[in-house]
């Protein structure tokens, strides 16, 4: 059998490209957050409390006309969209003013809407009080995570490191808000779990990547630190398009064949790990220049301190 | 790196045995399970419910409802305490805020009245942890013999944990009775009971668990014309107004005006069952009470029977009906009738069977599935997970040929431990723990991919074969491991502070991190090796 080659011994200058590449994230993240404050997310029932119900009629039915009838029952805004199936729809109904019961009651006349002539398929009810404390636990959950993986990089590596990584990370987190305000897709739990796995998998990228650079930065003292980081890219550029490519393939397997219910949840994934495997390369390697991390090192170079020294001893156990 | 000493061989390869067979409950048919050997794991790996349909329902205790429903007995109870003998005379009884108010009227006697309510004062059980007792009310006294029994803070909470426990028992017990398979019911926080049910009718156990379900059987007053009671909009002091459901807005309900104190309460009952009235074939519910139960209500049909009087059968605040008592009952058996219907004999029995919730649970959070879109989940899961895998494994052979075989096996045996370790745990495997798998299976080549880039590039640079296949895995391991760490470190957050399908997903990404470590680390380097020892290659070979 043939094997397909990937790329080895590239020399691309990435670095060439990074000023370029740094105004673009910029301007990106600008434009991601000038969306999340204008025109803002279309927050799921999670965050915003409501009711959701998704049907699977006997036959299709027009869309306008189920507008017509839900409309007809006065809750306020409510959303119709097809879902998958022609005969499946998604009815989204804000939520009602006058507490929990309230919401019950939304459900109920949905029911006596449809009973007859649809299966209720899904019906997800979040009243006023557990809504806040969703939108807060969600939050505080990435923000966590991101503090508990910025020491682990601190303790692992340099403090350069750890910063490089969390502005990296910021960086795909603040893209991938800017998705879901540019798409208007459902932003709930899920998505919270869409945006946490993109975190990890930018991270996962961009610690292999710094792992490379703190090696080659013991092994040519004198290098000067675009020219090792270019280096570093193109050693670490098969193992990332390997990786980001078969990520890639798994994830395109589960938005076709995964159902409707995650398919928002894996189109955010795909768009994570696209941004992540850029960022990794074109953002969080060329921010280790900005933060001056191998200050005075030019020519001659090479005091070998005591971070390196340390650096190494982790680099190849011998436990192993 | 690539020397193995036997037993560290023995030991990885026992570990997939282990894991293959935590797999095996799960593809065979329940009773297989049931007839294998005791040594070999049983568990299956529990399917969310937005897998197999069912309900997720989060309550909440309404603690409003209790402390009104409490300081109305508390109310009865100054009633009666300053009523013993020698009566004491008051004014203006009655609930303040959240606590009771009396006024003394005898001046004299106010020591006396203070001395007989602060006894009211309620010390609760010492638990095991709380040191000295707790009172739950506070009693102070204002000026003109003003008296009055409040609420205290710790007293509050406490009855509030309790409430809470009592109430997850009881929900247990009807949710039980409908014969549920495998519901979880579980305390959330300070006063929340979560209540997961696969499979069932979402509507009944909502209705269910949402019914307070307190039964109380109280005389009718027949003196006073209801209706002008209703008119007026208060009952005399010891009555209480109550009304029979509406049928719908032609047919109001019927107002009644019945002693506060009831006579027999849900307590008293022993077992109630649905049953049909022999003349008219309707559905009706027959009780057993108490033997002490049984001889109260024995006395009081007794002494009403020749005045005909009517009892009302009253759940909730609703009057069910209202029987005059023709004859003494005293077998210590009844019925209720009422316009039932066989499924709300049933659903009545079952409560009353179950017992009374000591308050008011609101739904706060309802997500029910039905059992076909959980099907279809499953199916596209599946077709999902297939269709990747063999991307995946394609991607692999067709970049690092026999190694990326050796690749293919390490991600089918890291599936497996995933799956094993899932139905060890007993850990439920939710439609987002899916996506985690399928994830992993794009992440966890990546771990074979930075040894075999390594290997690569370590034979570029001149080593001997196996030397860089050994510098290869070694020079990974530290990449490999950090890039890992990270991964999980986000899991167990995600674990921690999410909730439904955010956990789902982190259950599987995290022993997919692990199970990925272990494949990287030792399974695939025991092939490797393996594979070296015998074939002792000239080049290198990915």
């Amino acid at each position: 059998m043939k094997r397909l080659n990937l790329p080895s011994d590239t020399k691309i200058p990435f670095m060439r490209y990074r000023v370029p590449a740094l105004i673009g994230s910029v301007i990106a993240c600008i434009l991601s957050l000038a969306l999340f404050a204008l025109v803002g997310m279309n927050y799921g029932i999670d965050f915003q409390g409501g009711t959701m119900v998704e049907l699977r009629f006997e036959e299709p039915r027009p869309i306008a006309d189920i507008r017509q009838e839900v409309g007809n029952l006065g809750l306020g805004d409510v959303q119709i969209v097809e879902f998958g199936e022609p005969t499946d729809v998604l009815i989204r109904v804000e939520e009602q003013p006058g507490g929990e019961e309230a919401q019950q009651l939304a459900v109920i006349q949905l029911r006596e809407l449809y009973a007859n002539d649809a299966e209720f398929r899904r019906v997800e009810v979040v009243g006023p009080r557990v809504s806040g404390e969703l939108a807060q636990a969600g939050l505080i959950a990435v923000v966590t995570a991101l503090l508990a993986i910025m020491i682990y990089i601190w303790l692992r590596f340099e403090w350069h490191f750890a910063i490089g990584a969390v502005l990296c990370t910021l960086h795909d987190v603040v893209l991938t808000i800017g998705l879901y305000s540019a798409t208007q897709l459902d932003f709930n739990l899920t998505s919270i779990a869409a945006v946490l796995t993109i975190v990890g998998y930018s991270l996962n990228d961009t610690v292999v990547v710094y792992d490379r650079v703190r090696e080659n930065l013991r092994r040519y003292k004198r290098l000067p630190m675009s020219e090792l980081i270019d280096l570093s890219v193109n050693q670490m550029l098969s193992r990332t398009l390997m990786t980001s490519i078969t990520t890639l393939l798994a994830l395109a397997a589960l938005f076709v064949f995964g159902g409707e219910v995650i398919r928002s949840f894996t189109f955010a994934m795909i768009w994570g790990i696209v941004v992540g495997t850029y960022s990794s390369i074109f953002i969080a390697a060329p921010l280790l220049i900005t933060l001056n991390l191998r200050p005075g090192r030019a020519p001659g170079g090479g005091t070998g301190d005591g971070d390196d020294e340390a650096a190494a001893g982790d680099a190849e156990p011998s436990a192993a | 790196m690539l020397h193995f000493p036997r037993w560290q061989s023995v030991l990885i390869v026992l570990a997939v045995i282990l894991g293959v067979a935590a797999v095996i409950p799960n593809l065979v048919p329940r009773s297989w399970v049931a007839a294998l050997p005791s040594w070999l794991p049983k568990e299956r790996i529990v399917l969310g419910l937005d897998l197999q349909g069912g309900a997720y329902l989060l309550y909440q205790v309404d603690q409003e409802d209790y402390i009104q429903s409490r300081l109305r007995t508390v109310t009865n109870d100054v009633r009666e305490t300053l009523l013993q003998a020698p009566r004491i005379g008051y004014t203006g009884l009655g609930v303040v805020d959240n606590g009771v108010e009396v006024r003394i009227r005898d001046n004299t006697r106010i020591d006396e009245a203070a001395q007989r309510l602060s006894q009211l004062r309620n010390p609760l059980g010492q638990g095991v942890f709380s040191q000295g007792g707790v009172n739950e009310f506070a009693f102070t006294q204002g000026d003109n013999g003003l008296m009055r029994l409040s609420f205290t803070e710790e007293g509050l909470a406490q009855r509030i944990r309790s409430i809470v426990d009592q109430s997850i028992e009881v929900v247990r017990r009807r949710v039980d009775e409908l014969g549920t398979t495998e519901p979880n019911i579980q305390r959330q926080g300070e006063d929340r009971i979560l209540v997961e049910a696969p499979g069932g009718d979402p509507e009944q156990l909502k209705s269910l668990v949402g019914t307070t379900a307190q039964l109380t059987f109280h005389l009718v007053d027949t003196s006073v014309n209801p209706n002008s009671i209703l008119e007026r909009g208060r009952a005399p002091a010891g009555k209480m107004l109550l009304m029979t459901s509406e049928e719908n807005e032609y047919e109001p309900g019927v107002p009644y005006v019945v002693d506060e104190a009831p006579l027999i309460t849900g307590e008293d009952l022993t077992d109630a069952q649905p049953a049909f009235e022999q003349q008219t074939n309707e559905p009706v519910v027959t009780f057993q009470m108490t033997t002490s139960g049984a001889r109260r209500f024995c006395d009081v049909t007794t002494r009403e029977a020749a005045a005909r009087t009517p009892f009302a059968i009253v759940l909730d605040d609703e009057v069910v009906s209202a029987p005059s008592i023709r004859e003494p009952i005293c077998g210590g058996a009844g019925q209720i009738s009422g316009s039932f219907s066989v499924q709300s004999a049933n659903d009545l029995a079952i409560l009353l069977r179950a017992g009374a919730l000591p308050a008011a649970l609101t739904l706060v959070e309802e997500r029910t599935v039905g059992p076909g879109l959980g099907a279809d989940s499953i199916a596209a899961g599946e077709t999902a997970a297939i269709v990747a895998a063999v991307l995946v494994a394609g991607s692999m052979v067709l970049v690092y040929g026999l190694f990326g075989v050796i690749a293919n096996i390490a991600l089918v045996v890291n599936i497996v431990l995933i799956m094993g370790l899932l139905s060890l745990l007993g850990a439920t495997l939710t439609l987002p723990g899916i996506a985690g798998i399928v994830l992993t299976m794009g992440m966890a080549v990546d771990a074979n991919v930075l040894i075999y880039e390594r290997i690569r590039e370590e034979g570029r640079a001149g080593r001997s074969p196996i030397l860089a296949i050994d510098a290869g895995f070694s020079r990974a391991f530290a990449t490999i491991l950090d890039a890992n760490v990270t991964t999980l470190i986000a899991a167990v957050i995600l674990f921690q502070l999410g909730s439904g399908p955010v956990r789902g997903f982190a259950v599987t990404l995290a022993i997919g991190v692990l199970t990925t470590i272990f494949t990287a680390f030792l399974f695939t380097r025991l092939m490797v090796a393996m594979w070296v020892r015998r074939r002792r290659p000239t080049e290198v070979p990915v």
